[in-house]
């Protein structure tokens, strides 16, 4: 396995360079921090503190809720391990505005960085191609990441993105982690805005 | 009622009330329902892998302002807890639909310990019960459970016994 080299801190901008026209559900910790970041905890944001392994499945709902809008999971490999199944509920119901994006740190970043199972033998790309996701790929170089964007805007969905990034910090963004103001604040904005 | 029409009657109601969203890991308790809903084409059933996953779903549901019911045996409460984070924390509203083994007559051991921890579980998860003993209790546990959960935003499991549905016969 290549030697993992990108900065999480720096992917998800080149990934969702217009990020306003996604609604975003994260997974919790590391991922968390990056969609804050990247969206400036806006109100199309939904990031979690907690339900490790929801995050896929929370996004799920969403997009066959909110067919019009384009819906963006972020989370990391050990969240999407511990729900690994979703991958499955998802490429069975296959929603065409879902992509979920995989930031690969090969660790458990939160916890004091212990080693994770991609670091040993899982490959979550293959395991998303085993479930029937429509359209998976690894992004692991800064040409991979230059290609990212238009896989997100030309593949058919859902698609799953695996990110494979150094063991480095996630963004440094104090987000909100009120789950009921959150909630509303998404609801309403989600409810409110046109999709695009 | 054949077991079918109490089916019927519980789909009828849940649509009526707007919830269009029925997620589901298989049960005897739940197959003729998911009947119902996959056999029109305004609701939707999603097969699950385990059954936080239905709790998440719900959740995702909401926050487009759909509404949704997760479907599932009582040994899969046992799956749900840290899912459940979702009642306390942010007010969704989740409502279940649980179909009891280990319960009144059940004949399999295996299913005593997860049967007798339903309620605690959601009582200590914050999801209000109503339970369904007969035909009778149908209906109106339903539009309870609809109102605690859509309404007031209280999640809330309508749970239905084995004196409702019936011990499996081994």
């Amino acid at each position: 396995m290549r030697q993992a080299t990108l900065d999480r801190r720096d992917v998800l901008a080149r990934i969702f360079p217009d990020p306003d026209r996604y609604l975003f559900i994260s997974g919790l910790a590391g991922p968390a921090r990056d969609t804050a970041g990247l969206t400036k905890d806006g109100a199309n944001t939904f990031t979690m503190a907690g339900a490790m392994g929801a995050a896929t499945t929370v996004g799920l709902g969403l997009a066959l809720s909110a067919p019009d809008r384009k819906v963006a999971v972020v989370t990391g490999d050990g969240e999407l391990l511990m729900n690994i199944g979703s991958l499955v509920t998802v490429a069975s119901m296959a929603p065409p505005n879902l992509t979920i994006v995989c930031i690969d740190n090969g660790c458990h970043g939160e916890t004091g960085g212990q080693t994770g199972h991609t670091s040993r033998t899982a490959n979550l790309e293959q395991i998303a191609k085993g479930a029937g996701i429509a359209s998976s790929t690894v992004v692991e170089t800064e040409a991979d990441l230059d290609k990212a964007a238009a896989f997100l805007e030309e593949m058919p969905g859902p698609r799953f993105i695996q990110v494979r990034v150094t063991d480095g910090p996630p963004t440094n963004y104090k987000r909100n982690f009120n789950m009921a103001e959150c909630r509303i604040r998404f609801r309403t904005a989600a409810m409110n805005t046109a999709g695009g | 009622m054949t077991t079918t029409d109490w089916s019927k009657q519980l789909f009828d109601d849940l649509v009526e009330a707007g919830v269009t969203l029925f997620s589901y890991v298989p049960d005897a308790g739940n197959k003729k329902l998911i009947e119902h809903v996959s056999a029109r084409n305004d609701t939707t059933a999603v097969l699950l892998t385990t059954e936080e996953e239905g709790v998440a779903i719900c959740a995702g549901a909401d926050l487009a302002g759909r509404k949704s019911v997760v479907c599932m045996q009582s040994s899969g409460v046992g799956n749900v807890p840290n899912f459940l984070s979702f009642v306390k924390g942010g007010n969704f509203p989740i409502l279940m639909i649980v179909s009891m083994r280990g319960d009144y007559g059940e004949q399999n051991p295996w299913q005593y310990p997860m049967g007798q921890a339903v309620e605690p579980i959601l009582t200590a998860m914050g999801v209000g019960i109503v339970k369904v003993d007969s035909l009778d209790d149908l209906r109106p546990a339903t539009r309870a459970a609809l109102s605690a959960v859509f309404a007031a935003g209280q999640s809330t499991a309508i749970v239905l016994t084995q004196r409702f549905l019936g011990a499996k016969q081994f």
